[in-house]
């Protein structure tokens, strides 16, 4: 079975060679400032005991304030898997570092969370749409893009009987 | 004198039959060199991950056909798993073992397609194909037989699948997976010494095991390369720890060792469904789920709809074309917050550009028929 490095291990490791590069951790994931995320991901790509060369996936979250970059990472060698994540304050104009240099796989993955969420991402070789057509209206897996008049969110109504009316806090 | 010459421009698709859908390369050429190369593609874009957050868990199910629309079990396969495991659903014996049953006629199925019109973008022209979908037609009828749909089929459940196989499944897969082999000897006789397909693929498009790794490639296009790397040996899901099988690795990383391990992973296949036909247990298909908000009551079966709770689970599983991998965001509503496919056949185009570079035009088209893309998939 691939093992699953916890966000609690990780930090561990991360923590002697790049301190205060961490902000958060839980069982699941370790979140990382975005200025530290380069030398965090070259640290995990190298460090012969982690060995994440393979990146897996690349995707982004609109967490309605802020984005977030959820990375995906699997060690072939070592067999074992870890989720790291990096928070973009800036809703309107989210940016992140960009990864191609340490994974060539992020190259892809990087323009598609573009195209779709508009998350910049810094020193990319080649940030365009892939999937929309170049001057597309807006992002459109954010949560905002085009919503009905008077504020109103497309999406499914809430269980009954629980708090929040449709779409409260979602998109 | 020299002559002047400049760079001139062709594009391959959107329609041509060679890119395997809607798909379009532009290349730049320089004489017959190909210089520069970029893939234009969005044509098949159906928004798929925007839709699924305003439908619930189980109406997105018929999306995960539609993305691989070649190989639809395993999509389903691959979202199910990913809900499973963010609400810790066991499903019951016999299920896991129909799952990979479905998977792995799946997994031949689309093979025989990939080998197929590979073979015809070496030059083999239509004689190889034809005799490949004579075959996949038996394992659409056996799909056809189980939920009653050939190509989108919407087999698997959260917590199960949607039904069992009638009784008369059986005895025809038995029937099927007995006759497998001898249609193997005959592909291999017609096309592993093949003239044409050795002198258009050996040597083209090579990946070194670094690159395909820092590439993120996966399925045969990894192990085409030498990296013995299978989700299914590496994190068995389902009942895979209990089967007995090889993983296919090249040595090469040409395109003709990606058409050597889909080969080979064929019968793998029908070595792992012969020895699930088997072993393969009697019981409930379905488990009951205590979350569910509409289940049909009486004995346990799918449900409408169901409660998942806040959290994120990534499922992971090896599709016929790579690791297909399902990111699953929830806020305890009744839809996925965030619903994103990682999809092996785009990540996969990763390194065309390098690879066409250097290479003429038809170079290009035996390197983009390596990689086997599905565009469904690709734009999902």
């Amino acid at each position: 079975m691939t093992a699953v490095l916890s966000g609690f291990d990780l930090a561990h490791r991360l923590q002697p060679k790049l301190p205060d590069a961490v902000v958060d951790a839980t069982p699941e994931w370790v979140e990382v400032k975005p200025n530290r995320l380069l030398e965090v991901c070259t640290f995990l790509r190298d460090d012969p005991e982690l060995d994440f060369r393979f990146l897996s996936s690349l995707t982004g979250v609109d967490w309605l304030d802020h984005f977030e970059v959820v990375y995906h990472l699997l060690s072939i060698s070592r067999n074992q898997a870890t989720t790291l994540k990096t928070r973009c304050d800036d809703h309107d104009n989210p940016e992140a570092p960009s990864v191609v240099a340490v994974w060539r796989g992020a190259h892809l993955q990087e323009r598609e969370a573009f195209d779709l969420l508009g998350i910049r991402f810094q020193g990319h070789p080649d940030l365009r749409r892939i999937f929309l057509w170049e001057g597309f209206p807006g992002h459109p897996l954010r949560k905002d893009w085009l919503n009905f008049p008077g504020g109103q969110m497309a999406g499914l109504e809430r269980y009954p009987g629980e708090p929040g009316g449709k779409l409260e806090g979602r998109g | 004198m020299a002559m002047k010459t400049e760079p001139f421009v062709v594009n391959i698709g959107p329609q041509h039959p060679s890119t395997h859908g809607v798909f379009r390369m532009r290349l730049t050429l320089d004489g017959e060199r190909i210089i520069d190369a970029d893939m234009v593609i969005g044509y098949l874009h159906r928004s798929m991950e925007k839709l699924a957050e305003e439908r619930s868990y189980t109406q997105n199910i018929p999306f995960t056909d539609r993305t691989d629309y070649v190989a639809a079990m395993t999509g389903n396969l691959a979202y199910v798993l990913a809900v499973e495991k963010l609400c810790g659903i066991e499903p019951p014996e016999r299920a896991q073992w129909l799952r990979v049953i479905m998977s792995e006629l799946q997994r031949f199925a689309s093979h025989l397609m990939a080998v197929g019109v590979f073979a015809n973008d070496c030059g083999t022209w239509q004689t190889p194909v034809m005799h490949m979908f004579r075959e996949r037609e038996k394992i659409l009828d056996l799909f056809e037989m189980a939920c009653g749909a050939r190509l989108t089929t919407n087999y698997m459940r959260i917590g199960g699948v949607s039904r069992d196989v009638p009784p008369e499944f059986m005895p025809a897969a038995h029937k099927v997976i007995e006759e497998l082999p001898k249609r193997m000897d005959e592909y291999e006789n017609l096309l592993l010494e093949n003239e044409i397909i050795i002198a258009r693929s050996r040597g083209i498009g090579v990946l070194t095991p670094e690159v395909a790794i820092d590439c993120s490639l996966s399925g045969p296009m990894l192990r085409g390369s030498g990296v013995a790397w299978d989700i299914r040996k590496a994190d068995p899901y389902c009942v895979y720890d209990k089967l007995e099988f090889d993983i296919c690795v090249g040595t090469d990383g040409d395109a003709y060792d990606r058409f050597l391990v889909r080969l080979a992973e064929m019968r793998q296949s029908i070595h792992i469904v012969e020895q699930c036909l088997e072993m393969m247990p009697e019981g409930p298909v379905h488990s009951q789920i205590t979350t569910a908000t509409a289940q049909p009551g009486g004995a346990p079966s799918a449900p409408l709809a169901i409660r998942v709770p806040a959290g994120e689970a990534y499922g992971r599983i090896e599709s016929p074309r790579g690791e297909l991998g399902y990111y699953i965001v929830s806020d305890g509503g009744p839809a996925p917050y965030r619903f994103h496919i990682r999809s092996p056949s785009y990540i996969n185009l990763t390194p065309l550009r390098d690879l066409a570079i250097g290479t003429t035009v038809a170079d290009a088209i035996v390197i983009l028929g390596s990689i086997d893309i599905i565009v469904g998939e690709i734009d999902r």
